[in-house]
């Protein structure tokens, strides 16, 4: 592979382009574009593909960056998230990442966006029809706590022999009396194919139900790519008499007021003081500037964010 | 997958039933070592077989063979299974087998750690092969799983404790209720009483007994142990070196042993 000394060159000429653009070299992107055309035509089928040395390590987003860079094009806008936020280390990292090497215009807004990469979240903001969600995924297998045995997992899921899945939930009735895994938590895909919908909250697992975008996850050490189309029959796992449910608040946003998104708990000192944000930041300073305003507005909190995303800017 | 199927009544009468078992011919070579030779049995639903004799001699092998697990060089095992009648299970297709399996089998390993999967609690190892079966109801299975707990003598507060805080007796008892609780037709047994005590033993071995009378179950049980070839087994195989050297009813075996082996193998139990 080619090391090229690209510095970012706006608005060069498709004619042009680099050799390396978005960093992999045009067998790579090819490769895993086969892999992703694959997936799509199996919703939520795991497609095996030659993951690449990324300039991160694994575990840091390398599935995720690799499909992204395979579907990128200059006239994408990109958007990063890192627990919903796009002000968090790793999201701007991989945000200038693609500024960089893929000459392309990037957003925090929800709905400017192209193609949207994730780990934990999927945006409030309900998606559009053309845009991609895509998802780093840490574990692809959702067998894989129960059945250590790759042939075996293989070999369940082209029999679709799901029973072994409800015995993690039926651990968790038995252990808590309720369903209490909160985050990955196993969805059937068009009842045919179990599927690991990476670590995001199970409030979000409803949002990939006929969803009109393309979702895309990528396994970057498990060596995974699985996708769901548009408009794909997403169900949770639940039991007759324990069915699915998602997460809610007694609380509402302290800073927007927001009763409908998902909330993370902050801290505030060590003496007992907390609060409960949003964790999409794009969707919570939105509502911000439309005038919503929660019980704790004007915190601290919220000018620090707003600062430092003006200084991305 | 949760339609109720037919399942033999003890009143027909033993020689109008079908086999549920028929091995034919069934010899396995590894690479030009002989694991089993030339061996050929039936067996009727609600029988249970014994097959008896020293370490090497085979039991295993074919143990493994006819539960699907070890493919023979050559012969056939054909199964009477709910689903597929009587048809040889290498036959059929891999998912099928599978199922069948997992509706018409069980399998009690010698070490419970084999049988068990030890990171999920007892109360869950049991309710697998229903949730296998496609049972959705959290409550029934629950249940179920009491009931089965119970009837293998098990603390049932302990219910959701993991399999490695249970004794090794212990452990045994919730693999033998795991392998139970979705009415397998045939059970198969590698010295499932190994590591329990003598009273645990008895009761164990009279449960069963109770099982194969009440549900048409039937059983082959491998075991070197001549005291639960006796007590469990209708009929008895003994192997030597692969072969099966005597067959016959457990007590005509025991009492009345022909083959030179048999007749030593019953000599060397110890008498208190």
């Amino acid at each position: 592979m080619t090391v090229t000394e690209a510095p970012a060159r706006p608005n060069a000429a498709p004619e042009d382009r680099y050799y390396t653009y978005a960093y992999l070299d045009e067998q790579t992107k090819r490769m895993i574009r086969r892999a992703i055309l694959k997936a799509l035509a199996i919703p939520g089928y795991q497609v095996p593909f030659g993951s690449r040395e990324m300039p991160v390590p694994y575990g840091w987003g390398t599935g995720g960056i690799q499909l992204t860079a395979a579907i990128i094009g200059p006239e994408d806008v990109y958007k990063c998230i890192d627990q919903g936020a796009d002000d968090t280390t790793n999201a701007v990292s991989i945000r200038r990442f693609f500024a960089t090497v893929a000459d392309v215009a990037t957003t925090e807004d929800t709905s400017e966006a192209t193609i949207i990469q994730s780990r934990h979240r999927i945006p409030e903001q309900p998606l559009a029809d053309g845009q991609i969600m895509v998802f780093q995924v840490p574990q692809p297998e959702p067998l894989r706590g129960l059945e250590p045995r790759e042939t075996e997992t293989r070999a369940m899921h082209a029999y679709a022999e799901y029973g072994l899945q409800y015995v993690s939930l039926y651990e968790n009735i038995s252990a808590y009396g309720r369903i209490a895994a909160t985050a990955g938590y196993p969805v059937m895909i068009d009842e045919r194919y179990l599927m690991s919908p990476s670590p995001i909250p199970k409030f979000d697992n409803p949002k990939m139900h006929m969803n009109p975008a393309i979702l895309l996850f990528g396994a970057g050490r498990e060596k995974r790519i699985y996708a769901v189309p548009p408009f794909t029959r997403v169900r949770s796992l639940d039991f007759e008499d324990y069915p699915f449910e998602t997460q809610s608040w007694d609380e509402v946003c302290a800073l927007c007021g927001a009763n409908d998104s998902y909330l993370d708990e902050v801290v505030l000192d060590d003496k007992g003081q907390h609060m409960f944000v949003c964790s999409d930041s794009h969707y919570c300073a939105d509502r911000r500037e439309k005038g919503h305003a929660g019980p704790m507005a004007g915190h601290a909190l919220a000018h620090i964010e707003t600062e430092i995303a003006a200084e991305e800017v | 997958m949760t339609e109720v199927l037919d399942r033999p009544t003890s009143s027909q009468s033993v020689g109008a039933v079908e086999p549920l078992l028929r091995v034919s011919n069934l010899t396995k070579y590894y690479g030009h070592v002989a694991g089993c030779l030339d061996i050929s049995f039936e067996m009727r639903p609600g029988e249970v077989l014994g097959i008896v004799g020293e370490s090497g001699s085979g039991k295993t092998t074919l143990l493994n063979c006819i539960s699907g697990k070890l493919a023979p060089t050559t012969g056939s095992i054909a199964f009477n299974s709910r689903r597929h009648g009587l048809v040889d299970i290498y036959d059929l297709s891999e998912p099928d087998r599978r199922r069948m399996q997992r509706e018409d089998w069980g399998f009690v390993h010698q070490n419970p750690r084999d049988g068990l999967r030890m990171r999920v609690s007892g109360g869950a190892n049991v309710a697998e092969p229903l949730m296998n079966l496609g049972r959705r109801h959290y409550g029934d299975m629950r249940q179920a799983t009491m009931d089965w707990l119970s009837r293998v003598e098990l603390d049932l507060g302990r219910v959701d404790d993991k399999p490695r805080n249970f004794s090794g007796g212990m452990q045994q008892r919730i693999q033998i209720a795991r392998n139970l609780i979705h009415n397998p037709r045939l059970v198969f047994m590698d010295e499932p009483t190994g590591g329990l005590d003598v009273s645990v033993q008895a009761r164990l071995l009279d449960l069963l007994r109770e099982l194969v009378r009440d549900l048409g179950l039937a059983a082959i049980i491998v075991t070197h142990d001549m005291a639960v070839a006796r007590l469990m087994a209708d009929r008895l195989m003994v192997m030597k070196g692969g072969h099966v050297v005597e067959t016959g009813l457990a007590d005509q075996v025991l009492d009345d042993p022909q083959h030179p082996y048999t007749q030593l193998l019953v000599s060397s139990v110890l008498q208190i």
